[in-house]
């Protein structure tokens, strides 16, 4: 049996609803239909009225989480798109993140965020969102790159305490495969070394994992031997796992599909720059998105997004030095 | 109650005037022989991402394009391929937009549906649903500051739509600024999956005109000449400054929300009531009745003829190349971020 991302999404969420009564799903055609991307197929049947359809109306529906949490339930809400979360931007930073830090009452909701460039999806269904909801206090912010994180981490975020921002990546939902659900799990908000080496440290997350490790190969060819570290949560920031990664290589490129100004690759950079200053070699570098809207066709998407081929040039940059 | 005209198909043409059956009919059939034809091409592996279409629309949503003149705006939706025709958007743009083509408006950045010509009056949807209702707002009381006369702006919703913030806050806005809009909500009975008990707990959501404190006409939006009259109508009332005019449409989607879906969740009962008449079907009836078989019949021929003729064109022109994409978002220069390998 394989079990793909989405399995992986799908079933954390079945056994949260098994595990947990105060757990509900709430979002646009994830009922009977199951979701636009099916993350919550067979849901609705299973555990009737907890997997509900609701309006377009992501204000609201970020809003009637945030009370529910409130009032001791664990809602999931899923975007049908995580661009379209921007509509329910004022509920999730502003009510949500807010809510433990003025009360001492904790606001425990997921907000499930189908994230990510695919090919032809243009402008409005590509984008990655973590750079605006870890900017606020008050989030936390994961961005799951394997299959085993997929269900591990989701099951995580249900059971914490705070918001959290849930963000898949659309493009592994289908083609990232495992043979199983995992038993056990990388412990929370620490980041993982998914490949070692001794040369250069290349940090990233979510889809942006699986193109580091390619360009990794296509080093190592080369003779160069790269590290890939996987943050998993880029709020909070496993600045540890960061700095012990480039103690060992010296050199440091941090890669993020989205945009170049601010976000996880600019933390990433800025903290090793100021806390580990004299373990570099080179000066840290970082590469993202180009720094225009995400194009539709596919020609323009492919050079637009950081690939394997790009990262292997900016490690190569970095090396070089 | 929704305005119905039964018979207005079968009276005959005049010399000399604009045969208003003539037009709505072919603008309905040049919009659905292209869709077919979109849907091919993307059965065909021709076309990335995501068509959507609007069979069984194309009554409403035709008409509301033929209301509007030159000088007007019109701000569609997902599914207003009539609507774009009908308001003179040239069929190349859609499949420029679909097939990346680097001539398109939208140079292959944007595609499908997200196309539009802002010099043309055809405003760029977004995909946020109800974002448009504000954005024609805007251009509505811009036209006003300028001293501009006698533009209308028409914009257009699915129900769905109406739940978004979006809708509510743009739609009030207009109302409070007497604006010269014309809304016209698609009321085909579902949003994706979701149907219309799950969106909304009002029994009609033209009776939500009256909370707005604007106009409101209900319309059978499978009657090809009730909608041609409802949105003269609407947009004429708009255009002498009766303020917002909202027109709600109740039809069926006869395809999938997207041409990935199949549609399965729409209830056979529905399908098969009034609601799901086809109207191309409406209007080819009424077409014979009046004894223009061979017309009608000319007409498909000819939307064929300019459908082949486009998808020839636009497949021999060049797609974006990203060597020569200048990679800027703003026009002011020197703005864009540059990283390493970039
Ligand atoms: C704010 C926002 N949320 C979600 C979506 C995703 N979405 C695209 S179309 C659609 C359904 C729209 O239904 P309706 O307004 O009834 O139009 P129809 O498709 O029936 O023409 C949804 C949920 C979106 N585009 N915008
Ligand atoms: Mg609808």
């Amino acid at each position: 049996m394989s079990v793909t991302y989405l399995d992986a999404i799908r079933s954390a969420q079945e056994k949260a609803l098994r595990d947990d009564p105060r757990v509900f799903i709430y979002g646009q055609d994830v009922g009977k239909f199951g979701g636009a991307f099916k993350a919550t197929k067979n849901l609705a049947e299973k555990f009737p009225g907890r997997v509900v359809d609701s309006p377009i109306s992501e204000d609201a529906m970020v809003g009637m989480a945030v009370g529910a949490a409130m009032e001791g339930m664990r809602p999931i809400v899923e975007m049908q798109f995580a661009d379209f979360s921007t509509v329910g931007l004022n509920q999730m930073l502003n009510h949500a993140a807010t809510t433990f830090w003025r009360t001492g009452k904790p606001c425990p909701m997921v907000l499930r965020l189908p994230s990510g460039g695919t090919p032809g999806s243009g402008p409005f269904h590509s984008q990655s969102m973590e750079a605006i909801y870890s900017h606020y206090p008050g989030i936390v912010v994961m961005t799951p790159a394997t299959v085993e994180d997929a269900y591990t981490m989701l099951l995580e975020a249900i059971e914490l305490p705070d918001p959290v921002v849930f963000c898949e990546h659309k493009l592994l939902y289908y083609h990232l495969k495992s043979e199983a659900l995992p038993e056990s799990a990388v412990p929370a908000f620490r980041a993982r070394v998914v490949r070692t080496g001794r040369d250069i440290t290349c940090v990233t997350y979510s889809a942006m994992v699986h193109e580091a490790v390619a360009a990794a190969e296509e080093l190592a060819e080369e003779g160069y031997e790269v590290e890939v570290v996987d943050l998993r949560t880029v709020k909070p920031l496993d600045t540890d796992t960061v700095l012990a990664s480039v103690a060992r290589t010296g050199r440091l490129l941090a890669v993020g599909e989205s945009w170049p100004w601010g976000g996880a690759s600019a933390e990433v950079v800025a903290r090793v720059a100021s806390e580990g200053f004299e373990l570099l070699d080179a000066p840290p570098k970082r590469l993202n998105a180009k720094d225009t809207p995400i194009p539709y066709h596919p020609n323009l998407w492919a050079a637009h997004r950081p690939t394997a081929v790009r990262i292997a040039a900016g490690l190569r940059e970095v090396l070089r030095y | 109650m929704a305005i119905r005209v039964a018979g207005a198909l079968e009276s005959k043409p005049k010399k000399g005037v604009v045969d208003p059956i003539e037009l709505l009919g072919r603008t309905i059939l040049r919009a659905r022989v292209l869709e077919d034809k979109l849907g091919n091409l993307y059965r065909a592996g021709r076309i990335v991402g995501g068509v959507y279409l609007g069979k069984g629309q194309e009554a409403l949503s035709g008409a509301g394009g033929l209301a509007l003149r030159k000088g007007d705006i019109f701000a569609p939706l997902i599914r207003d391929m009539a609507g774009r025709l009908g308001f003179g958007e040239p069929m190349v743009d859609a499949l420029r937009a679909y097939l990346g083509s680097r001539l398109g408006p939208m140079k292959g950045r944007d595609g499908n549906i997200h196309r539009g010509d802002i010099t043309r009056g055809i405003l760029p949807m977004i995909s946020h649903l109800g974002a448009m209702v504000s954005t024609v707002a805007g251009v509505l009381v811009a036209k006003r500051m300028k001293g501009e006369k006698g533009r209308v702006g028409l914009t257009c919703a699915g129900d769905g739509a109406t739940s978004t913030g979006s809708f509510h806050e743009g739609l009030n806005l207009a109302a409070v600024e007497k604006l010269p809009l014309v809304v016209v909500v698609a009321d085909n009975g579902y949003a994706y999956s979701t149907p219309r008990e799950r969106q909304f707990a009002c029994e009609d959501l033209v009776d939500r005109a009256k909370g707005y404190g604007v106009e409101g006409h209900g319309v059978d939006g499978t009657d090809p000449m009730a909608c041609w009259k409802v949105l003269q109508h609407a947009v004429e009332r708009a255009r002498e400054g009766a303020g917002p005019q909202l027109v709600v449409g109740k039809l069926l989607r006869l395809c999938g929300h997207g041409e990935h879906d199949d549609g399965s969740y729409v209830e056979k009962k529905i399908k098969s009531s009034e609601r799901g008449r086809d109207c191309l079907k409406v209007m080819e009836e009424g077409i014979k009745k009046r004894g223009q078989e061979k017309e009608w019949q000319g007409w498909r021929e000819e939307a064929q003829r300019e459908v082949e003729e486009a998808v020839a064109k636009v497949s021999a022109e060049p797609v974006p190349d990203p060597f020569e994409e200048d990679w800027r978002a703003t026009q002011s220069d020197g703005m864009a971020e540059v990283m390493v390998a970039s």
